[in-house]
């Protein structure tokens, strides 16, 4: 094991260096879009993994608390630029920190009451109920617009001039320094007694209350942990747009964190951290290429519930294992790369055949003809049609054949049931 | 009405379950679907036919492998499929709302109570929520079926060594549901609008309204939808405000004071968070919910 011992290091140095390295390389907006997007849904999914995955808490209104956190911090920003305090904008993150911690010791009272199911509805109400105070409370919110701030007003950090953030690479910076030192923290929790104790809450909460813990306090505890790590995700999201809107606390993201950390997988401590980026991907990227991506992250997210509930780091752990074993690997690639190859036929057919639907719903005055996967398909031939519809159920039906085949030759794959619960 | 027709069958399908709602838009466009082929009537009837059968096989196919894995997967399960189903709705259908009307026969007015005319499509809708709520409740409480139903949802176990076939009741069971919502959807969707987030601005109340009556009780889910539209009409006629309290009681508060806002805020414009407010003081005081009798499920 010495050898795992010493690449401990080496996934938090690779890193740094991509935080470094990116901003310096790519000036384009898009892929500092991209970066942005990604240092903050990390943060964000982290922050929501230590109720869902450390503590076994499923949040429906986690966006609550990042979405105080962000207007704590375009509020304390523009009080900044009325008053001229002279306060650097670079550490907001922690105003914004603690004002969603504020929101988290007193909604967290409220909440981590119960756990469980009757946790999952009271975040539910909790975040139906401060999602729908945004009209109430125009002055905080800031009405339909939301509020705006200008991140370049306070002061400069160490007194260094030209330091405040008045140029791309140095928000740039800012965010992803913020995002790195979040991923540090959260990690030193998980290895502190409480996080531990929160993984014996999660599993068996009468236990940990006979050796003398109160399963309350500790689901509280993690509750405020988690909800300033959110707060500082806000915050990052509030410097970085330099706008908060309602959509910040709304239902929505709150359910899109849940995507995002549930893809990745939620009993990994990298799962959030990937599932935010192929979360982001989904998001910005694929939103570029396609209008039904939104379809396409519903149906990934609802088959990986049903066939892998330990997310992606889990597969990612499988292929590990079952590239390591050369043996194995030689009887079964063959089934393997036409499960894979089905598996691409199945998936390049219902791409074609909801590409082609969407086009005649929504751009039917543009003509009939669609471009998908660098080809021309004609929507009013029937051919096309076709096509799609044999690629996706031969595929499928060859996929599931092969499945029922292997599970027949070697048993159910255990790693397809269980997952999820480590740590 | 519709609303509560629509709860009772939420809280008897013993899943808490996101994609309800997503069952009633659905309901609502398959019936614009139908009605458009072969006309209102007929929709009617095959709008929740075709609902029930895709519930169906969401529950084959879906919903019975997660339950060894409890409810926390069947709750993440159904809020994904929640998302596919008003996506797949867009790719079909487009984001706008669709003409979808009621039948030229349910116009005018039914009759007509000191000059305020009661419109015959009300009068349907309320008849058809009755009829639902009044089959539904007759057959759960009194027939033989209704008994198994009820059982199987909660002791599987006892009911499994009787001798029936547990996850096939409770495949019908979830089909069945899902056609009752899709029928209420194939109604509420002609008499108000049918579009994509129909079924997301009914979801939540829906939610609420379950989790304050109890799941599992008729009767509390009754109580509850009473209860949230008597709050919701009473909070919105009130136009008054902690503010005019004060005042009234002869100490006014000035605008400058901090939290001014939150004390000039009027009732009426509080009304959209009661329920939701409501829904947190219940489960923290009564999680089982006002007549539920089943602790956590």
């Amino acid at each position: 094991m010495s050898a795992v011992k010493q690449l401990r290091w080496l996934p938090w140095v690779s890193g740094a260096v991509l935080i470094a390295l990116v901003p310096a390389i790519f000036s384009q907006g898009f892929i500092r879009l991209l970066f942005a997007e990604c240092a903050i849904m990390i943060v964000f999914a982290l922050s929501y993994n230590l109720l869902l995955g450390v503590s076994g808490m499923l949040s429906f209104g986690h966006a609550v608390y990042s979405g105080f956190g962000a207007y704590a911090t375009i509020h304390a920003l523009n009080w900044i630029g009325r008053s001229h305090v002279s306060i650097p904008v670079t550490l907001l993150p922690l105003v914004g920190g603690c004002g969603a911690l504020l929101a988290g010791v007193v909604l967290g009272f409220v909440s981590t009451r119960r756990s469980g199911t009757a946790f999952a509805m009271i975040t539910l109400g909790l975040g139906e109920l401060v999602g729908a105070c945004w009209l109430m409370f125009p002055k905080f919110f800031g009405g339909e617009g939301g509020i705006a701030g200008n991140r370049t007003v306070g002061a400069p950090l160490f007194g260094v001039s030209g330091w405040n953030l008045g140029s791309d690479l140095q928000i740039d910076y800012v965010v992803g320094a913020w995002c790195f030192a979040s991923i540090a923290a959260i990690r030193a929790l998980l290895g502190t007694p409480l996080g531990r104790v929160a993984n014996a809450v999660r599993d068996n909460p009468e236990r940990a209350e006979f050796v003398g813990y109160s399963a309350r306090q500790v689901r509280w505890l993690m509750l405020i942990a988690s909800s300033f790590f959110a707060g500082i995700s806000g915050a990052l999201a509030a410097l970085n747009f330099e706008i908060v809107s309602a959509e910040n606390v709304g239902a929505l993201r709150s359910g899109e964190v849940l995507l995002a950390t549930f893809i990745g997988g939620i009993g990994y401590f990298h799962g959030p951290i990937l599932g935010a980026v192929v979360f982001v991907f989904f998001a910005v990227a694929l939103s570029q290429w396609t209008k039904a991506w939104q379809l396409y992250l519903g149906l990934f997210f609802v088959i990986l519930v049903l066939r892998a509930p330990g997310g992606l780091a889990a597969l990612l752990e499988r292929a590990a294992i079952v590239l390591r074993d050369f043996s194995a690997l030689r009887r079964r690639a063959g089934v393997l790369g036409t499960k894979t190859a089905a598996a691409i036929l199945s998936l390049g057919g219902l791409i074609l055949l909801v590409e082609m639907t969407y086009h005649r719903t929504l751009e039917a005055t543009g003509g009939t003809v669609v471009r998908v996967f660098w080809t021309d398909f004609d929507t009013g031939h029937l051919g096309a049609w076709a096509l799609g519809g044999l690629l996706l159920s031969a595929g499928a039906l060859t996929f599931g054949w092969l499945h029922r085949q292997e599970l027949a030759a070697w048993g159910p794959d255990p790693s397809a049931t269980s997952g999820g619960e480590t740590r | 009405m519709l609303s509560s027709g629509l709860t009772l069958i939420f809280s008897m399908m013993g899943v808490l379950n996101f994609a309800h709602a997503s069952f009633y838009m659905l309901g609502a466009y398959c019936g614009y679907q139908i009605s458009d082929w072969l006309g209102f009537w007929p929709g009617l009837i095959l709008a929740p036919v075709t609902v029930g059968v895709c519930g169906a096989a969401v529950e084959r196919y879906g919903l019975r492998a997660l339950h060894t894995r409890g409810p926390v997967a069947e709750l993440l399960f159904t809020f994904g499929l929640s998302f596919v189903i008003v996506e797949v709705v867009q790719v079909l259908w487009g984001r706008p709302p669709v003409p979808y009307r009621l039948p030229p026969e349910l116009d005018g007015s039914l009759f007509t109570i000191y000059s305020v005319d009661f419109p015959r499509a009300r009068g349907f809708v309320m008849l058809v929520a009755g009829l639902i709520l009044g089959a539904l409740a007759l057959m759960l409480r009194y027939s033989r079926v209704g008994m198994i139903i009820q059982a199987a949802l909660s002791h599987p176990k006892t009911v499994e060594t009787l001798g029936h076939d547990v996850p096939r009741i409770h495949m019908l069971v979830f089909g069945g549901g899902a056609a009752l919502a899709g029928l209420a959807g194939a109604v509420g969707g002609a008499f108000t609008v049918t579009e994509p987030n129909m079924g997301a601005q009914i979801g939540a109340i829906l939610f609420v309204v379950v989790v304050v009556g109890g799941m599992g009780s008729l009767a509390g889910a009754f109580f509850a939808s009473l209860a949230i539209g008597e709050l919701d009409a009473f909070a919105k006629v009130i136009d008054r405000s902690p503010a005019d309290l004060a005042a009234a009681l002869g100490a006014p508060i000035d605008p400058t004071s901090p939290l001014y806002g939150l004390w000039s805020l009027t009732l009426s414009q509080s009304a959209p968070v009661l329920p939701f407010l409501l829904l947190v003081i219940v489960l923290l005081v009564r999680p089982r919910g006002l007549l539920g009798k089943r602790e956590d499920r």
